[in-house]
């Protein structure tokens, strides 16, 4: 693809500016000045420094995982619809996530929080669900897998629902609201939960960039190239849920960025993973840290979960994908 | 004499139906072998347990001398190169990206592909005559065109065997005979050992120095084309009756066209 190269640099440039600039967005607009050298105010290099930053850093994560997730999945499912959202994989987070908040338990094993572990054994659950029922029905198109990516969605949801209905008021309040996506946190723990494990994720996904590509043109030229199709299927699965989990655990399901995010890069830069992965990681990144400083800033001082904002963007984009696409639904459906 | 592919009672079950029954077939080095037989006996799974598409096939393959289980994907790969059955194949990639893939068992994990690899994909276009076409994304290619890719593609695997499971069905007669040039010629020039799945028997017979015939998942016929274009022979595989004439210009025996009787 022409000009891929410096598109691949203006992303990452792009992506730079917002996160320089989002922390000095806000209810109130800071400075450089307010906030570093001797002029500093206390308050306000307050406010920045352990409220924006950690924040702008934690949607970045966040959208980096999703983003480089939806990426994984798309190409190992052969199917741009295929993300951590439409496979039910968000919503197994989200369960295990709701489950350890309702049970009121709390523990760390290997330094990484219950809550995170929940939300990983969840996503590993909602995967390998998805992929043994495509793989049960032998020749199954894109359609199945999305169909059993929406059914095991729905009984999380549901389960989800249940466990939301027999919490208390306070439980049931901070259960809701973790639900719709969120960002607001303070200090820098939650970035410290989340980032190891994205981090993994991430580095399993951005090591198998020629795997993903053959996987992308199907399994039988992958293996016919020499990839060991079903040990690198697992350890992506692997590394997505660990990611996602990850994720979900501290921010909630957040939609869309998984499906978007990489969609827009491969118009970009093409479909080589080798691009295409920094892509997705960097601009998912960014733009969720870009769609939240708008949550906060919207309707300020009050602010919208960023849960809210991704969907708003992301209904659309789904049935733009779904019908102006070249060659419509078919296509985008059974591409497998 | 030296085995490319030394096959020996394989079995193969699928979903709890055989598939394959007890098949033993040597493919001497630089051979050029086709598999026919009729619709479900087997032919493409025969193939694809070569390649070890399929895993769960027991009894024997050695590839080379050596236990295709032994060897590694990666090695084998740099062995054997596979080409699928044409159609419902979309890629978002280039001609050029689709061929560089087939590098992937020559490369280390973490070096990139050097120009030996560029200048073994160039060839493999220019061989197959998609250089033209290098730049063009795979999925507005014809079914011809894209055929001829992904031959390309196994060309570049720079593996002494190659598989083809009916790389010319579904061709105009234009395309059809391309590839079967481009197969002569790696068969000819590079003394690549050729095993490809066919229902095409007159080509088979022309082309092929060896034809093996699977019924219902056994051996039914393993010899030269002349033996295998007999109409004792054919009707009994097939289970029909096929009018036989002498090629004009070879004088080898091969299917007449018919009127259909009703």
């Amino acid at each position: 693809m022409k000009g891929a190269g410096i598109r691949l640099t203006a992303i990452f440039l792009l992506a730079a500016v917002v996160l320089v600039a989002a922390p000095f967005v806000g209810m109130k607009n800071l400075t450089p000045g307010d906030v570093i050298g001797a002029a500093a105010d206390a308050g306000e290099a307050r406010i920045f420094w352990s409220i924006r930053v950690p924040r702008v850093l934690l949607a970045f994560v966040a959208g980096a995982a999703l983003s480089l997730g939806g990426m994984a999945f798309q190409a190992l499912f052969r199917n741009p619809l295929a993300t951590p959202f439409t496979l039910g994989v968000s919503g197994g987070a989200a369960f295990g996530a709701t489950l350890y908040i309702r049970l009121g338990i709390s523990f760390a094993a290997l330094g990484v929080a219950g809550i995170s572990i929940f939300a990983f054994v969840g996503a590993l659950t909602s995967i390998l669900l998805v992929y043994s029922l495509t793989r049960l029905r032998q020749g199954a198109s894109g359609a199945t897998m999305l169909l059993a990516g929406v059914a095991i969605s729905f009984s999380f949801s549901s389960l989800i629902l249940f466990v939301h209905y027999t919490s208390d008021m306070a439980g049931s309040f901070n259960i809701l609201r973790w639900l719709m996506g969120r960002l607001d946190v303070v200090g820098y723990d939650s970035l410290r939960t989340a980032l190891p494990l994205a981090a993994i994720g991430a580095a399993i996904v951005l090591l198998r960039c020629r795997e993903l590509d053959l996987m992308t043109v199907g399994e039988d030229v992958a293996l016919s190239r020499g990839v060991d199709v079903r040990r690198d299927r697992r350890l992506l699965f692997a590394g997505v849920s660990l990611s996602v989990g990850g994720v979900v655990a501290i921010c909630g399901p957040i939609g869309f960025v998984g499906m978007m995010a990489p969609h827009i890069c491969r118009l970009l830069v093409g479909a080589g993973h080798r691009r295409l992965a920094p892509a997705s990681l960097v601009f998912g990144g960014a733009f969720l840290a870009a769609c939240d400083t708008l949550a906060r800033t919207v309707i300020a001082p009050a602010e919208i979960p960023v849960g809210v904002v991704t969907s708003l963007l992301g209904g659309p984009f789904f049935l733009w994908l779904l019908v102006a696409r070249r060659g419509g639904v078919s296509t985008a459906l059974d591409r497998g | 004499m030296d085995m490319a592919v030394d096959i020996r009672h394989l079995r193969l079950e699928l979903g709890g139906n055989p598939i394959l029954s007890d098949v033993s077939v040597a493919v001497a080095k630089g051979s050029y072998l086709a598999i026919v037989g009729p619709n479900g006996a087997g032919k493409t799974s025969l193939l694809r347990c070569v390649g070890r598409l399929l895993d769960c096939w027991r009894g024997s393959i050695r590839v080379g001398g050596e236990d295709v289980e032994r060897i590694g994907r990666r090695e084998l790969a740099r062995r054997v190169a596979y080409v699928p059955q044409a159609g419902g194949r979309i890629s978002p990639f280039t001609v050029r990206e689709l061929v560089m893939m087939s590098r992937y068992p020559h490369l280390s994990p973490f070096s990139p592909a050097g120009r030996e690899d560029r200048e073994l994909a160039a060839a493999a276009l220019d061989r197959t005559g998609m250089t033209a076409f290098a730049e063009r994304p795979l999925d507005t290619l014809s079914g011809g065109e894209r055929q001829k890719v992904f031959i390309a593609a196994a060309l570049a695997q720079d593996a002494s065997i190659l598989l083809l499971d009916e790389p010319t069905t579904f061709l105009d007669p234009g395309h059809e005979r391309d590839i079967r040039s481009i197969l002569r010629r790696a068969n000819d020039q590079d003394g690549a050992t050729i095993i490809l799945v066919t229902h095409d028997l007159n080509a088979a017979a022309l082309e092929c120095d060896k034809v093996l015939a699977l019924q219902e998942g056994a051996v039914a016929f393993y010899g030269p084309p002349e033996s295998f274009m007999d109409g004792a022979v054919l009707e009994r595989i097939y289970g029909r009756d096929f009018l036989l004439g002498d090629h004009p210009r070879t004088g080898q025996s091969v299917i007449l066209p018919e009127r259909a009787s009703r």
